[in-house]
């Protein structure tokens, strides 16, 4: 009851003051309400992440899309991974191909006389004061020697004898490859030592025919062989690698 | 003028307490403040209009918010939160629009 106490006549009227006042409170209140809530609303949306306010039908789709993206990425790590083993593979491969080849081609350099060769074997120096050593003695001791399996051999440190090397008398001495060599001639060969020595010191060998014109045949087996003569190069005109 | 400092003190309330927003609410408060803010807006024009009456204000807006709200709840129910959401906020965007515009033309006079 507020006219307990409304003893001034300076009041204003009580009774629409009242109702006056009740609006006003009950709409200051909704108001407070209303601005206290998108206060709230505006602070949790802006300071919360970005899923705070998903529905939940969102956020599994999203997590679904998620799954789906990682199981692709998983599916394409396996896939690189695979590439990068095959590549792994094949590059494994080329490298032992690229060695292979690598050997291959020191063997036919030796083989061809393209390279100078070391190792060890006979160095065999014959002594021809006569002269009467010819081409046909020097081609009986490279096919001695080759037999006993010389790989790399040279004349004088003059000639390399490969496969094509010829032989040919000259007034002098002989002539390889047409390099004229004359005595006393040093043929240094590489492969095994003492085969290479029995091949020539054999009843009927080069040390006999040496002998019978007065020229001696001298065998040394050093540790290292040098064999440092290059053989002449030689294209083939006809030949052709077959496929 | 209360009115004003009600809604003054509301906005500075929340900016003091910075009260989180409670996980079962979430999906109701932006929806219930769209609504509010409509009914709000509708209760100036009648002011300026002359026929405010604060019985009206105060039930349409608890209607408003409760309305708003049971129809996004209703939504989620079936499995249609988002749109009906979407069409709660369209409507009562197209009413505060509306007011706004008939606050506008009493204020302005254009």
């Amino acid at each position: 009851m507020p006219e307990t106490h409304g003893d001034g006549p300076d009041l204003p009227p009580p009774a629409p003051r009242q109702r006056f006042d009740r609006a006003q409170v009950v709409a200051a209140l909704l108001l407070a309400l209303l601005g206290f809530a998108t206060v709230v609303q505006l602070r949790s949306n802006s300071d919360d992440g970005a899923y705070a306010g998903a529905r939940r039908g969102d956020l599994v789709q999203l997590l679904d899309s998620l799954d789906t993206a990682n199981q692709r990425a998983q599916s394409q790590i396996l896939e690189l991974e695979s590439t990068r083993r095959e590549l792994l593979d094949s590059s494994t491969q080329t490298q032992a191909a690229l060695e292979e080849a690598r050997r291959e081609a020191d063997t036919l350099a030796i083989l061809s006389g393209a390279v100078g060769a070391t190792g060890p074997g006979v160095r065999i120096t014959v002594e021809d004061p006569t002269g009467q050593v010819g081409a046909s003695v020097m081609l009986n001791v490279i096919e001695e020697l080759r037999d006993a399996g010389a790989e790399a051999m040279e004349i004088n440190d003059q000639v390399r004898v490969v496969a094509q090397t010829f032989f040919a008398d000259d007034g002098e001495g002989i002539t390889a490859d047409g390099i004229q060599v004359s005595p006393p001639y040093v043929i240094d060969a590489i492969g095994d030592a003492p085969t290479l020595s029995v091949a020539t010191t054999f009843p009927g060998g080069l040390e006999d025919i040496v002998a019978t014109v007065n020229g001696t045949v001298e065998v040394e087996m050093p540790e290292e062989v040098e064999v440092t003569a290059l053989s002449v190069r030689r294209d083939p005109d006809y030949a052709r690698p077959a496929d | 003028m209360i009115a004003a400092v009600g809604l003054l003190a509301g906005l500075l309330l929340g900016l003091v307490l910075q009260p989180s927003v409670p996980l079962a609410l979430q999906p109701y408060l932006p929806i219930a403040v769209v609504a509010a803010l409509d009914a709000t807006f509708g209760a100036l024009r009648a002011y300026l209009d002359g026929i405010f009456d604060d019985k009206v204000f105060v039930i349409s807006f608890v209607s408003n918010v409760v309305i708003a709200a049971l129809i996004v709840y209703l939504g989620d129910q079936l499995g249609v939160g988002n749109q009906l959401s979407t069409g709660v906020v369209v409507v009562l965007g197209i009413r505060i629009f509306s007011n706004v515009a008939a606050i506008r033309r009493h204020v302005l006079h254009a």
